[in-house]
């Protein structure tokens, strides 16, 4: 009775009314007791950097304030000021640094979602011989991390005289397996139905992920986006680059980090500047995947 | 899996009697467009495991050419190592307990921010999922725990009178180990949490208004009886992740604690490695170290696996 009376109605009715019905299951005590959780450890994520924020735009005088305050009295740009002279002292100009760290993070992310999606596709969507084998590894390869092959990893590379070259620390992190995985498994619910159609059209296998499948998969590299960013973003190249020309930008204010309390303020500058950057750049994917997400529902 | 798939018919005919090239040219494509990562995953990712097994017999050390010595590495690494005993112990405890915990708040908060309006909801989505993308930002808590009395721990227990002297957490070994847990748990809302997230998002809702004609009374009915089963695969996944970090951490320990660490409170199995492999340079020992860690990390997701396969069923 009652849904013929929500039908009735415009939009919005219609939209309380389903909110209503959402609600059902749900009691004030059980809201209360979630919200405070999901408060109080809020404040544990989010401290740490609130700190951080807050540092980077003391003034010297106030980091030694005690207790140390969680606000800033006389906020200040001097922190960042002293960065740029810290900096303009190196041998290697800062240009130098950022050029390698977008090369290195360009590279990086386009192979790992390329690459890593088009391999994905046959696996999610055909059977051929030695698919399911293939589909198999790729779970295992999944169940341990990268840093139990990095000896292995390391002579390889000096064997093939990759050491000290971008693709030391491209062709590792192209060839994980966790990029691929989520991509094969967004793809997995694509309807059979849509490729059919393709194929009767005479398209083959690569022109069918070309065109159809990676429009439909836009959240899953939205998603492989950001990851692979973040992973490329935070890397300093360790012992498989060492030239000081070669280094992105993280290895060098990863360097400025360490150096106890008295350089607080500049290691925070630097931490926001190396927290801001991926946060940016999840902010503005992230809408995108929710949009993605609520407007491109696949159903069979 | 789900492999109902286009070809799945044609291949219910027998496969095998096809020669080899019949086949290749049939799947061509496919073939083809798996070979780039193909080759990089073999050359990267299989190749490594199956050296490091290989030089775990031997003793390399990148000067001398390796001499196979059999099962000595492994003899001497669990009878003559104190020290590695000590990393074993650091990392299973480390990883039984930031493990679980962080992979019970990954589905916990990601099902609770699932639960708010959307602008909330895409705020406490990156409040939770920003320590993590944060790259080495967590050396600021080396600056909260600071052993003066400017670090903001002990600037607190100093003024409400816990203590009467600044506590020097780093160099205290009962403090190393929780600090670590803490940390790690601050920097665990990661992959996981967004894939719970996005499989939280897919869970058909209207599932949920059936099982609310059907009488289930409270959200937690509502999340055994359809949110675990709905997003197994998710859940599955999350697992593997979590357990995967937990077992390997190495550098937040070294940048944290130092190393070595005060008594070898923050040692885990991988800085033992750290210590042969990049240090020492006694790779065939180094390697031995890689391929027990290995092994717990595969022994451990597929028994969590079969484990959680078993959920809701």
């Amino acid at each position: 009775m009652s849904k013929i009376k929500k039908e009735r109605t415009g939009p919005i009715a219609r939209l309380f009314a389903r909110r209503k019905l959402r609600r059902k299951n749900r009691s004030f005590g059980g809201d209360l007791v979630l919200t405070i959780l999901l408060g109080l450890f809020g404040l544990f994520s989010l401290f740490p950097l609130w700190y951080i924020f807050v540092s980077a735009f003391k003034p010297f005088s106030e980091i030694f304030i005690f207790p140390p305050k969680l606000t800033v009295d006389n906020p200040t740009l001097n922190n960042f000021f002293d960065l740029k002279n810290i900096i303009e002292g190196f041998d290697v100009p800062l240009a130098r640094y950022v050029f390698n760290t977008l090369i290195i993070t360009g590279l990086g992310t386009g192979g790992t979602v390329l690459l890593g999606s088009m391999a994905a596709f046959p696996l999610a969507k055909y059977v051929f011989p030695g698919s399911k084998a293939m589909n198999q590894i790729i779970v295992y390869a999944l169940m341990f991390s990268t840093s139990v092959t990095a000896i292995p990893n390391y002579l390889i590379m000096s064997r093939l005289g990759m050491i000290n070259t971008y693709w030391a620390v491209l062709l590792p992190t192209v060839g994980g397996t966790l990029g691929l995985f989520l991509m094969r498994n967004f793809m997995v619910q694509i309807p059979d139905a849509l490729l059919e159609s393709a194929k009767i059209d005479g398209a083959n296998e690569f022109m069918i992920y070309w065109r159809i499948v990676m429009p439909l998969c836009k959240p899953a590299w939205i998603t492989l986006i950001i990851l692979s960013f973040q992973q490329m973003w935070g890397t300093t190249g360790g012992v498989f680059i060492y030239s000081e020309e070669l280094k992105p930008l993280s290895y060098v204010l990863s360097q400025l980090v360490s150096g106890g309390i008295s350089r607080t303020g500049v290691a925070s500058a630097v931490s926001l500047i190396m927290v801001l950057v991926p946060v940016a750049v999840f902010v503005i994917s992230q809408s995108n995947v929710l949009e993605t997400m609520a407007t491109s529902g696949i159903k069979e | 899996m789900a492999a109902k798939t286009l070809d799945s018919k044609k291949t219910d005919t027998p496969v095998y009697r096809e020669t080899f090239g019949a086949v290749l040219k049939k799947h061509k494509y496919k073939y083809l467009m798996i070979l780039p990562f193909g080759l990089i995953f073999i050359v990267f990712t299989v190749l490594p495991v199956v050296i490091a097994i290989a030089f775990s017999f031997t003793d390399f050390d990148m000067v001398n050419n390796p001499n196979f010595i059999g099962f000595t590495n492994y003899i001497s690494l669990f009878v003559e190592d104190d020290i590695f005993l000590i990393a074993v112990k650091n990392t299973l405890f480390f990883a039984i307990v930031t493990g679980p915990v962080s992979y019970i708040m990954c589905f916990i908060f990601a099902w609770l921010v699932n639960e708010l309006p959307r602008i909330p909801r895409a705020i406490m989505t990156l409040v939770f999922y920003a320590p993590s993308i944060s790259g080495n930002a967590y050396l600021i808590w080396k600056i909260l725990f600071s052993s003066d009395s400017y670090g903001w721990a002990n600037a607190w227990l100093l003024k409400l009178g816990f203590t009467n002297d600044a506590i020097q957490w780093f160099a205290t070994a009962g403090y190393i180990m929780p600090i670590l847990v803490i940390v790690q748990l601050w920097l665990s809302l990661g992959v996981s949490f967004l894939t719970f997230i996005a499989g939280l998002q897919t869970v058909d809702k209207s599932l949920y208004e059936a099982a609310a004609v059907e009488g289930i009374r409270n959200r937690w009915q509502e999340l055994w009886f359809i949110t675990f089963p709905s997003m197994k695969p998710q859940l599955l996944f999350g697992a593997v992740m979590q357990i995967t970090s937990s077992l390997s951490v190495s550098q937040l320990s070294i940048d944290l604690v130092g190393f070595p660490s005060v008594d070898y409170a923050g040692h885990t199995i991988l800085t033992h490695l750290h210590d042969y492999g990049n240090i020492r340079y006694q790779l065939g020992y180094a390697c031995t170290i890689a391929v027990i860690l290995f092994f717990i990390m595969m022994l451990c997701n597929i028994l969590i696996q079969k484990v959680l396969r078993k959920l809701g069923e």
